[in-house]
């Protein structure tokens, strides 16, 4: 909760100040309206009952005056109104964007570990419980706070015997909210856990209400839905009542405490008792009334406090988390090899890359042509230190050689992939790019040199132009188009509505599987880098798209280090060096015909095949 | 649309008239409150008689124990009417939805589902709490107050007749205003939520090519505009807050002039002017109350629109008169079938199809995406209405059966399948309820899972997680495979469900059906031409047209379709995974 008052804070001091002090007038001014019963009935309508010729021009000098305050009150209340509107969209601006920052920084062991859905519940329910807060519950409590103190001050001048016996009856009151607060929060705990079973049953039954009809299990399922809505309807109902009467029951101590005021401050004004007189005791009723409102306000948001809170712990736990750390120092630059051999760094981009890398012992700098060289040297790894799922990783990539992965499901081919890359660190072992270990490269400039189609593509909102264009914003139309081309997409880009201008919506679903992968491959091919990692499909597409995907892929690698994970003989046959794997080891390795020689696992893969 | 969500209160009418009738009498009792107190003021304190104040402070005392009781019965029945309401809402739902069939259930997305049935019916459930308690009350504090002001003094209560109207028409404008830009602004929103769901699905594309900084500058800048947007439209909403002063402090102001010379003037007491001070407090509170009603409403209209959509849906397959209760054989005929997903559509998924299986075959069917074979299977089990022609099933057209008869005889194991939370034996048991271990595992042993089974830790009580995270693509598929034989069908299809299984396993399961249920007939879906190779005879699917039918043979040598498949998939350029198919 501090924290959420600390960002807020941050960003606009002044904002808050100056909100601050239009609560503290708009709250004054109110109560000067309120006190002002006392003067209009003492100073004014009392002296005149019965005179005469009834002077009011003093009470038109004192009203005139008193417009003046309300003016001010009325300014205040509209600038501090509008100013919390900017403080707390604002803020919610600089909350999602700081969100949103960090969360591209994370590594993406973070995404594989965490569930999508509630990576996206932050971005809605919990910053929307925060919007709630800064913009209602914080204004309306300080509101209520400097409106309980001015109130107080003005009952303690009035009379103290009869402040106490208010101040009495608010602690009855706030014993009351405590209680029933506490059974209220209770039930909306329940309420809330309540719904999320609620919600998590709805979805697996929906994800398979196919197989539910083709089960005929349909009462079954409406029957234990029945037992959990219940449940819901239960705690729901017990949370609102308790919320519910919370009103009521404040509002009417409220008025209890008015007429025990009224009838002590009667009794007090009719024996003369401390000084009471008839104005200040009508006054104090009225001051009394405005003493207990704000504190059934206060009460209101004890819900949207708590609730405010625990949005706050998850939004926080998403901005704490350790983004993705890079100590390497190596660059890679555009570069010209000049006559002599030698490699000079230069700005515009000459399809010549290399790495720059600073020595600084000696303070100098030497660069090497970035060719797409990989080796793995004995690498380990795990996806935590416990339990290792690859052993002895060794592979040697020339620059240009295509290495084929095959093996089981869960033998560890994507895991390989996901380490050139570095978007797993390994546990033991050395990866070299070009001769230079990938920890001292910067991981950015790392990435950059290596494409990778993956299995489940993923394509972002936005025309088919600006798709392809996403593996090199700088691309020319016409470079994209080449591409589009080179990847056998353009055919049926062509046939699209708008061409390359065609919107994708969500994911590319107004495309199928195939063009998607097309789409893909024409990405990784503006992008037009020295490495490749391949993930091939194998979802079922028609025999005709696939073969265009293939293809597409086939003149993707031509002049590239490809790893690809296999699942194609066309692919495999023609890899210069294939990788059996199982169990996270390599346990044959060699080309195709190499590997038939042997008779060993691969053979026995590439012949069980036909076994039926 | 009101009257389908209103008829949903059923059981719970009770409360949702006692809650308005209570929140009546609260509103009475607040009401004659203030006139007590002008009571107190005027005969009691004014006129110096102390018993004046003792009795009209217990009348008060009295009025505010009515008023704390009828206010808390209020509370009580409104929470129950309103909770009521989104359960039976849920509830009516969840119903409707058993009751859909496969191309209702198409309409609607899972996520859809999901929120209309908890978001949007949460939604539902304040607004009609807020209802019941103030939209009687609100009116009523404003007829009731205004009643008073006019009874204490009418030509004043003029001034406050000026001031409502203007604070209403001034009220009304806002919402108006701000309505139409909280529309732009929540669809912007949406766009927003939507740009994060995809980063988050493809943030190792975002991450491999280095588009980190793209993202976050394409991010800041649809933040910078939302937050513009809602800037806009809240600005106009927080002219309430002056406006509302405005009209109070001119009431007060006006108040204590007139009301300085009337009381001068001898034509109203002190306590009558204080009173009245309360009422114009009240009436200008239920103003703000109603405003704020009309808001509510607007915004829930489109939840309330999206649950009724659910409500209304008429599920489009229904039991005929007299169902047939008996399936003769496992025979299957489709005479002159055609079919399309939209009724009135131009293109056809299936067109003229023609075919007669006998009891017992095992047929395989084969032929690229979207030429219609998952459609085929599926109007078997009546899973869909044909368009024209008829399927029957043994001898009589599906469309006689009784659906839960027809659906026990004929097994369809989903392409897209799913197991459920729970344990593996409650999953097997969906195919049949009061199943014996035994049973299970012995249907398991034909699908191949005994073995992976064995080895779980737990064996048949393992534990399956939600979407069946906790097993392989080939487990699990092996899994469907058996749930759907502890039907003991007469029919059993196969729609590419052993896809992610290999091709050895492949074979066994083939074999174990080919000896353990000899009667049944098999229709098999796959990619794999080694799949259905075998099968007696072999159905090749053309853009929805039957291109060839007969055995592997035949095939190869008739039919040039299968000819290009078998080629391509043995010589070359087939797929070489053990588990093609179920790689991640």
């Amino acid at each position: 909760m501090k924290r959420v008052l600390k960002y807020v804070w941050k960003d606009y001091k002044v904002s808050c100040i100056v909100v601050f002090l239009c609560i503290v007038l708009a709250a004054l001014t109110n109560l000067k309206g309120l006190t002002f019963m006392e003067v209009l009935i003492d100073d004014y309508i009392t002296p005149m009952i019965g005179s005469e010729n009834p002077d009011f021009a003093g009470l038109f000098l004192a009203l005139a005056q008193l417009a003046g305050y309300f003016a001010v009150g009325i300014l205040c209340s509209y600038l501090y109104n509008r100013i919390m509107v900017n403080v707390t969209q604002g803020t919610m601006r600089n909350l999602r964007t700081a969100l949103f920052n960090r969360m591209e920084a994370l590594p993406i062991k973070y995404f594989d570990t965490h569930a999508h859905g509630d990576i996206m519940s932050v971005y809605t329910n919990d910053v929307d419980t925060l919007r709630q807060l800064i913009s209602q519950s914080i204004p309306q409590t300080v509101n209520s706070a400097v409106t309980i103190v001015s109130v107080f001050w003005g009952m303690i001048t009035n009379n103290i015997p009869l402040t106490l016996l208010s101040l009495f009856m608010v602690a009855i009151m706030l014993v009351t909210t405590k209680r029933i607060g506490k059974k209220s929060g209770y039930y909306f705990g329940a309420q809330q856990k309540d719904l999320g079973r609620v919600n998590g049953y709805i979805e697996e039954m929906m994800e398979g209400q196919k197989v539910v009809k083709v089960f005929c299990h349909e009462e079954r399922s409406l029957e234990e839905f029945r037992k959990i809505n219940e449940q819901l309807r239960n705690s729901a109902d017990n949370a609102n009542k308790f919320a519910n009467i919370m009103m009521p029951i404040n509002g009417n101590i409220g008025n209890i405490s008015y007429v025990l005021c009224a009838v002590v401050g009667a009794l007090l004004a009719l024996n003369g008792y401390t000084g009471l007189t008839l104005g200040a005791l009508i006054t104090f009723l009225t001051l009394n009334r405005n003493f207990t409102q704000p504190i059934t306000q206060i009460s209101q948001q004890i819900n949207a406090i708590v609730m405010a809170q625990a949005g706050a712990k998850r939004v926080f736990e998403l901005m704490d988390e350790e983004p993705e750390t890079d100590e390497g120092y190596v660059e890679l630059v555009n570069a010209v090899q000049e006559a002599g051999g030698e490699i000079k760094e230069v700005q515009e981009r000459t399809g010549f890359w290399a790495w720059k890398h600073p020595h600084k012992a000696e303070g100098t700098v030497t660069y090497t042509p970035l060719t797409g060289d990989v080796v793995f040297d004995d690498v380990d790894f795990g996806y935590d230190d416990k339990k290792m799922v690859l052993h002895n990783i060794k592979i040697f990539a020339a620059a240009g050689q295509k290495i084929a992965f095959v093996g089981s499901t869960g033998a560890g081919k994507t895991t390989i992939t996901n380490l050139i890359n570095r978007f797993y660190d390994i546990q033991d072992g050395k990866i070299r790019y070009d001769g230079i270990n990938v920890n001292k490269i910067k991981k950015a400039d790392l990435r950059r040199s290596l494409g990778i189609v993956l299995q489940d593509t993923h394509l972002f909102t936005g025309t088919v132009m600006e798709n392809i264009r996403y593996g090199r914003l700088e691309a020319s139309d016409e470079a994209c188009i080449a591409a589009a081309k080179l990847a056998n997409a353009d055919s049926f880009i062509t046939r699209l509505p708008d061409g390359y201008r065609t919107l994708l919506t969500g994911d590319g679903s107004n495309l199928s599987q195939g063009q998607r992968q097309l789409l893909a491959i024409a990405r990784a091919a503006v992008a037009d880098p020295p490495v490749l990692i391949l993930d091939e499909a194998t979802s079922s597409i028609d025999t005709r798209t696939e073969r265009l995907v293939q293809e597409g892929m086939d003149h993707l690698m031509q002049g590239r280090t490809t790893f690809v994970i296999a699942h194609r003989l066309s692919t495999i046959k023609n890899a210069d060096c294939i990788m059996v794997m199982e169990q996270g080891r390599i346990i044959e390795r060699g080309n195709h015909e190499e590997l038939i020689e042997k008779k060993g696992r691969y053979y026995q893969l590439y012949t069980g095949k036909f076994a039926s | 649309m009101i009257h389908t969500i209103v008829k949903q209160i059923k059981q719970y009418k009770k409360p949702s008239l006692l809650t308005p009738l209570f929140a009546t009498l609260e509103v009475i009792m607040e009401v004659l409150i203030p006139y007590v107190i002008a009571a107190i003021v005027d005969k009691g304190i004014d006129g110096g008689n102390i018993n004046a104040v003792y009795r009209y402070g217990a009348i008060m005392l009295v009025l505010a124990m009515c008023s704390l009781m009828f206010g808390i019965l209020a509370g009580k029945y409104a929470a129950a009417a309103s909770a009521g309401l989104a359960c039976n809402l849920r509830d009516s739902m969840y119903e409707n939805i058993q009751r859909f069939s496969f191309s209702n259930i198409d309409k609607f997305s899972t996520a859809g589902l999901v929120t209309r049935m908890t978001t949007d019916v949460t939604n539902i459930q304040n607004a009609y709490q807020m209802v019941i308690r103030i939209a009687v009350r609100a009116p009523l504090m404003l007829i009731c107050s205004m009643f008073m002001c006019f009874f204490i003094h009418v030509r004043m209560s003029l001034i406050f007749v000026v001031a409502i109207i203007f604070l209403g028409i001034v009220l009304i404008s806002i919402v108006l205003t701000a309505m139409k830009i909280f529309d732009v602004v929540f669809k912007k929103y949406d766009d927003l939520n939507a740009s994060v769901q995809e980063n988050v699905t493809a943030i190792r594309v975002v991450k491999s090519y280095v588009r980190e900084d793209y993202e976050k500058n394409k991010f800041g800048s649809a933040a910078e505009n939302l937050y513009r947007l809602f800037s806009k439209a809240e600005n106009v909403v927080v002219l309430n807050s002056p406006v509302m002063m405005l009209t109070i402090y001119g009431c007060v102001l006006a108040l204590s002039w007139f009301g300085a010379k009337y009381v001068v003037a001898g034509s109203m007491t002190t306590g009558e002017m204080t009173s009245m001070f309360s009422y114009i407090m009240g009436i200008l509170m239920s103003l703000m109350m109603l405003s704020m009603i009309f808001v509510m409403l607007t915004l829930s209209t489109a939840s309330a629109k999206r649950i009724v959509e659910v409500l209304s849906e008429e599920p489009d397959l229904q039991n005929g008169e007299n169902p047939v209760t008996e399936i003769a054989d496992g025979s299957i005929d489709f005479h002159h079938v055609s079919f399309s997903y939209r009724q009135g559509s131009e293109s056809e998924t299936l067109k003229d199809i023609e075919l007669h299986i006998k009891s017992g075959e095992t047929i395989g069917i084969i032929g690229g995406t979207g030429c219609g074979k998952s459609s085929l299977v599926s109007l078997i089990s009546r899973l869909y209405d044909v368009t024209e022609g008829s399927v029957c099933v043994g001898g009589r057209d599906v469309r006689e059966y009784d659906c839960e008869v027809l659906r026990d005889n004929v097994a369809v194991v989903l392409q897209k399948n799913v197991l459920f939370s729970g344990t593996i034996l409650e999953n097997l048991r969906w195919g049949k309820e009061d199943a014996t271990e035994e049973e299970c595992r012995a249907v398991c042993i034909q699908a191949c899972a005994d073995d992976f089974i064995q080895q779980f830790p737990d064996k048949y009580n393992t534990y399956i997680e939600q979407g069946g995270t906790n097993v392989s693509g080939g487990q699990k598929q092996r899994l469907c495979i058996a749930r759907a034989l502890l039907k003991k069908p007469k029919i059993l299809i196969l729609d590419d469900s052993t896809s992610a299984v290999d091709t050895a396993t492949d074979a066994k399961i083939r074999k174990a059906f080919a000896e353990s249920i000899p009667g049944t007939t098999k229709l098999i879906i796959s990619q794999r031409i080694s799949s259905v190779q075998d099968a007696d005879r072999i159905l090749v699917l053309e853009n929805g047209r039957l291109d060839g039918f007969g055995t592997h043979e035949e095939l190869l040598v008739s039919n040039e379709i299968y000819r290009e498949i078998y080629e391509a998939q043995i010589k070359g350029g087939g797929d070489f995974d053990e588990a093609a198919g179920g790689e991640d």
